[in-house]
């Protein structure tokens, strides 16, 4: 109710940008996202180090980095890229990588399913990690609720902005690094990082470990097949796990 | 990589990253999901990073190395103390790339 100006309909768009900005959980959404915008830059910085470093081209990497807006996945992606490998691989990784989203979108589903179809995609698209684990956190029960927006809005402001714009100055930095520095290490222990905040669940180790002897046994597999055996091992072992030793009222777990 | 071709994979990552992210909000009606695809993906991002990660650590010109004088090992291994210790990616990341380049650079390993 906040949010609308006095039904006026020509004044609409700029009106509800101005009303947005001005709400006050906008800037509770901004606050609470800044408190871990350095992990995000720093994140951002790397990938974007990364990107060039692995001999993608320049103009390539800031496309990426402005456009597809998924840390993980870039990294994964970028020297699959630079090595020629086939596209189908590459959105294959990706998307991989990426089907974590597709488990959160589960639960995003409740808050978001009222507004429109255009409002819908365009926050869908802005949804990072941090996003969903701020919004969660603030807003535990899943019912739509009006400051629900401005919150989210304002946490992507800090989280895309800190993103594009270290994202952006690894590229630039990224060239005038030495390649014999090896600061592409700086994104594989990215991954490791992002890897080990993932372990939190014990019966995901095995499934790691598992996936790791796969990928380096299948290694000399063509069109980096390996990296879906390696997939495959961790999600066949981890199903195989969850049958055979039911665990009790575990987070993810519904009925 | 062409310019045609890397536009094209741009373009498909960028669809990928939105139909990912909306893939149960986009739709106007609830999608049914099986409980056995919920569970089994669960493990497929864990999967897809460590594949990633694992090739990068261990292995040098495409075989598994066979030495541990190798300056990402030590790297990784200081990281990984780091994040048990402090639970920090930041820091993560500094320490593990700080050792991996002093070994690198001052004994050449």
């Amino acid at each position: 109710m906040s949010s609308s100006a006095p039904s006026s309909l020509s004044s609409s768009r700029l009106n509800r940008l101005r009303a947005l900005f001005r709400h006050p959980e906008f800037s509770r959404g901004a606050r609470d996202m800044v408190g871990v915008a350095l992990g995000i830059g720093a994140w951002g910085l790397v990938t974007g180090m990364a990107m060039v470093n692995s001999g993608l081209q320049v103009w390539l990497a800031v496309l990426m980095s402005l456009t597809v807006f998924a840390g993980t996945a870039q990294l994964a992606v970028t020297p699959l890229m630079a090595s020629g490998a086939p596209i189908w691989v590459i959105w294959a990784t990706a998307l991989c990588l990426n089907l974590r989203f597709v488990i959160f979108s589960v639960r995003w589903r409740p808050y978001l399913a009222h507004l429109p179809l255009r409002q819908r995609a365009l926050m869908s698209f802005f949804n990072a990690d941090l996003n969903y684990v701020l919004f969660m956190r603030r807003f535990p029960d899943p019912k739509p609720a009006p400051e629900q927006v401005p919150y989210f809005w304002g946490g992507v402001l800090v989280n895309a902005g800190s993103w594009h714009l270290m994202s952006l100055l690894g590229i630039a930095l990224g060239q005038r690094v030495p390649v014999e520095w090896g600061l592409g290490f700086a994104g594989t222990l990215a991954l490791l990082a992002m890897t080990y905040t993932m372990l939190a669940d014990r019966a995901t180790w095995l499934p790691a470990l598992l996936a790791g002897a796969a990928a380096v046994a299948a290694y000399a597999l063509p069109l980096k097949l390996n990296m879906l055996v390696a997939i495959a091992a961790a999600v066949a072992v981890g199903t195989v796990i969850d049958h055979s030793r039911p665990r009790p009222a575990s987070a993810a777990g519904r009925p | 990589m062409g310019a045609v071709e890397g536009i094209v994979t741009i373009a498909g990552l960028a669809l990928i990253t939105l139909v990912t992210r909306g893939f149960f909000v986009l739709p106007d009606r609830e999608l049914p999901l099986p409980g056995w695809l919920r569970e089994g993906l669960r493990f497929a991002p864990i999967g897809a990073l460590v594949a990633v990660i694992a090739p990068e650590l261990v292995m040098s010109g495409g075989a598994l190395i066979t030495t541990w004088v190798d300056a990402r090992l030590f790297g990784a291994a200081a990281a990984t103390g780091w994040f048990v210790w402090r639970r920090d990616m930041l820091g993560t990341i500094v320490v593990g790339t700080a050792v991996m380049m002093t070994l690198r650079m001052a004994l050449g390993w």
